[in-house]
């Protein structure tokens, strides 16, 4: 019976689809999974050849063959730690300027603004970085810097324009639209009747943003810092252009200095030995599972917010 | 009250929110900043040749990108062709069977991670698995890494636009008796439409600007390619080369490559947002 | 007793809505002036006119006088800052702020520089007491406002208020989301604040209004379409429409 074949179909049709679209879903979890797999298999004969050493020695010696990871490690920690410093109270006040400031026809266009920030392509920030911002940096600045503040050790160096700290700067640029944006939509979902009590009892519209709107949204905010802190991790091609590409530690933010994503551009493609390449490669697995756990915790953040917020009891 | 508090207590406030008003023009400087110089060193360096012309050898001046803006336009197509059709068929899933389901909340999770995870680890794991397999760097292996980077940013757009389609919408079209298939093909996408085309032109504008993903993947090329088992140029790996290279010539040119990069995901950024996406009040 | 508050010939406009037309009233001093009429009909509107807050959001506009204290508090430049510690206001919800007990109501006082402990102490114990809420809560002044009930919250929102001392307390539909007996309870305290504060307050619930009240106005479509002693508006009321309101025949 042709109505009865029409069912058969029908039903199969559902069985496909479902299938096919439940086989994708999973194959987020898979790929994931297996990014981390392949990682770790890669990273073996490292792993092998220096254990634990890997990640607190600083020798990066492809002719020896001896290799540590703690300058990557350590350039690409205090990069993105300089970038939050940065960031967060310009993303904050972004933030605030967009929510409670701004008169209703600027309000769109400065978002739109905030939002292409994060729309250019890292390597434009490198290249702009490398070649405007540098050698500003280089004359105007950093001379200035270190003859006024150096007695400080952390700006200490010579005035190259490339470094630690112009790096994290590129960087607090780059995740500024995103801190500000995630700050922006938690502040946005703070009752006004509770920001009308504040102002109810006297306060003023700095009073009520710090003392009410903040404490409000307080686990939102944290994770929009620590989701620009995961941004800034794993930032390459800004950093690989700005941080000055040499494998070493110092304590002066003005030097230059290495991190983990740039040693990778550099020289993944040029490594030939193998266990040259299997370094590198537990370089980027220690990468992928710094950033997978600062994410991991900037998403529970803002969700435990989201679902919290408006009527927290 | 003592005044001279009250008055301290204005004084905090109008200074707090000028930083705030100062704090948002630091940023919209930023961006006039580095789009003035991407445009008037970039559109400098733009001549015809530069679109028609392959690179001149190392030193000599003139030449062109043409067969890098042939290669970004190759690997963003492939990239598209199967990170769309599979993310939003990942959405679907989260949208419309998964609902509540742990698999579904775990979906969403990684995705949201994976999102804004360093795409460099990317290129290391497709060279591990495709390009050193394969014997060498390769158009494809690009393609694949633009597509795992593209992948979880559909599926959240895909499933958030889809969300929006009222349920009533659903159950009239279920109540005709038509399979769940397709109501989901023939009325939810068609609802979504709008939604799914800004999620999938942000997507694009996204990993076509991707660079360190294709360090190791499709590598470089000097001259024309379309084959996809061989290394392809791209105009964000030839910035990379070109910048970091002791030529002028080079540096101009990486400059007029920074500017039509620029232009094109700006402008589809731009068109998503306002012309396609009048969407939710986002 | 005297007029604490009078308002002549008020208008109100949401950017092109006329919310308010030409309202006059009087609020006498240390009475409670009760605000009823059906959803819309600008009684809200109204109250938050009394401490400006309507100037929070952008396209707003008032005309008329409101004369507080022999000061209209319309006129540009004023100090609103001053006005809000003057004319406190009680929500439709439960407002706590994020913070403990104790901060909650020290919020208004820290604001403006009473940073002695023991005055800020005695003041927060003072403001409970008086908001019947000190015996439940004296044991754990420093945990978190949220733990409390709703009608404990929204005593601790009026004893939040009266802590910075005011003279007007604007009260808008301060019960819509309790239970009857918290009810009762912020219905008492509302003839206790009677003593020594003026009291505003919208209500929906005519019992209310004719319980606690010494005024009522009776507003419809932004108007003002009876003003009067409370016992007048319910027992004789003078106006057809308000008659038709407060024997529940629309509304």
């Amino acid at each position: 019976m042709p109505f009865l074949d029409r069912h058969k179909a029908d039903k199969i049709g559902d069985a496909l689809f479902k299938g096919v679209s439940f086989f994708f879903a999973v194959s987020v979890i898979v790929l994931s999974c297996l990014l981390f797999a392949v990682l770790l298999w890669e990273a073996i004969p490292a792993l092998r050849a220096f254990g634990l050493r890997f990640l607190y020695t600083s020798a990066w010696d492809p002719v020896r063959s001896v290799f540590g990871a703690l300058p990557a490690i350590y350039g690409t920690v205090v990069s993105s730690i300089i970038a939050v410093v940065i960031a967060v109270p310009i993303s904050l006040g972004i933030a605030i300027f967009l929510t409670e400031l701004s008169p209703a026809w600027l309000c769109g266009p400065a978002g739109m603004a905030i939002e292409l920030l994060a729309a250019i392509p890292s390597i434009i920030y490198g290249m702009w970085g490398l070649f405007v911002f540098a050698p500003l940096l280089a004359s105007r600045v950093e001379p200035f810097i270190i003859e006024r503040l150096g007695f400080i050790p952390i700006f200490r160096g010579a005035p190259l324009g490339i470094g630690m700290l112009p790096a994290g700067f590129i960087l607090a640029i780059m995740i500024i639209p995103f801190i500000s944006s995630v700050a922006r939509d938690v502040f946005r979902m703070t009752p006004p009747m509770l920001k009308e009590s504040g102002y109810a009892v006297g306060a003023t519209r700095w009073e009520v943003i710090r003392r009410i709107v903040m404490p409000f949204t307080k686990s939102g905010l944290f994770g929009a810092v620590i989701l620009g802190l995961g941004r800034a991790l794993g930032e390459t091609m800004a950093v690989t252009f700005l941080i000055g590409n040499s494998y070493g530690m110092s304590a002066g933010l003005l030097n230059p200095a290495t991190s983990i994503s740039a040693t990778l551009a550099n020289e993944f493609t040029e490594a030939v030995d193998a266990v040259h390449i299997s370094s590198l490669v537990a370089l980027g697995l220690i990468l992928f599972v710094i950033t997978f756990i600062v994410l991991a915790g900037a998403k529970l953040l803002i969700k435990r917010f989201s679902l919290a917020g408006g009527g927290r009891a | 009250m003592p005044n001279f508090l009250y008055t301290r207590r204005k004084i905090t406030n109008y200074a707090a929110l000028g930083a705030s008003l100062l704090s948002a023009a630091f940023g919209v400087a930023f961006l006039v900043w580095i789009l003035k110089d991407v445009l008037v060193m970039g559109a400098g360096a733009l001549s015809p040749a530069f679109f028609t012309e392959l690179p001149a050898p190392p030193g000599e001046a003139g030449g062109g990108l043409a067969n890098a803006i042939g290669g970004t336009l190759l690997l963003t197509v492939i990239a598209t062709a199967i990170g769309v059709p599979s993310g939003i068929l990942a959405g679907t899933y989260l949208s419309e069977y998964g609902r509540g389901s742990r698999l579904a909340s775990a979906v969403r999770f990684i995705a949201d991670i994976l999102v804004s995870a360093p795409s460099i680890v990317i290129g290391i794991f497709v060279y591990a698995i495709i390009v050193r397999p394969s014997g060498g760097f390769s158009a494809i292996a690009g393609a694949v890494a633009l597509a795992i980077i593209m992948l979880p940013v559909v599926i959240r757009t895909a499933e958030e636009v889809l969300k929006l389609v009222p349920d009533a919408t659903r159950e009239a079209a279920l109540a005709l008796g038509a399979p769940h298939w397709k109501v989901t093909v023939f009325v939810v996408y068609r609802g979504a439409a709008r939604g799914i085309t800004t999620g999938v032109m942000l997507a694009v504008a996204r990993v076509s600007g991707e660079t360190a993903p294709l360090l190791f993947t499709s590598f470089n090329n000097s001259f024309w390619n379309w084959k996809l088992n061989e290394p392809v140029s791209t105009l964000t790996v030839a910035i990379f080369n070109y910048a970091m290279g002791p030529y002028d010539d080079w540096h101009a040119k990486a400059w007029g490559a920074a500017f039509l990069i620029t232009a094109a995901v700006l402008f589809v950024t731009v068109t998503a947002r306002l012309v396609v996406g009048r969407r939710h009040g986002g | 007793m005297g007029e604490k508050i009078t308002i002549k010939r008020l208008n109100f406009f949401y950017g092109p809505k006329h919310a308010l037309k030409n309202v006059n009233l009087a609020v006498g001093d240390r009475e409670i002036t009760a605000l009823i009429g059906p959803s819309g009909c600008g009684k809200t509107t109204f109250l938050r006119c009394l401490n400006r807050m309507h100037d929070l959001y952008p396209g707003n506009r008032y005309e008329g006088e409101i004369i507080l204290d022999g000061a209209d508090i319309l006129l540009p430049g004023l100090d609103l800052i001053k006005l809000r510690s003057k004319v406190g206001m009680v929500f439709q919800k439960p407002t706590p702020f994020p913070m403990s007990i104790f901060d909650n109501i020290a919020f208004g006082l820290k604001l403006n520089g009473r940073r002695d402990r023991r005055d800020a102490a005695a003041r927060v114990e003072a403001a409970l007491k008086v908001s019947a809420l000190w015996d439940e809560t004296k044991d754990r002044l420093h945990e978190p406002a949220l733990a409390l009930s709703g009608g404990q919250q929204q005593r601790l929102c009026i004893a939040r208020a009266i802590a910075v001392e005011p003279e007007v307390i604007l009260m808008d539909e301060p019960c819509s989301a309790l239970d009857p007996v918290a009810t009762a309870k912020i219905e008492d305290l509302m003839s206790e604040l009677k003593r020594n504060y003026t009291v505003v307050i919208v209500t929906h619930n005519m019992q209310q209004a004719a319980r606690v009240s010494d005024r009522t106005g009776f507003f419809m479509m932004g108007e003002v379409m009876e003003f009067g002693p409370t016992r007048k508006i319910f027992t004789a009321p003078a106006n057809k429409l308000t008659e038709d309101y407060i024997t529940g025949r629309f509304g």
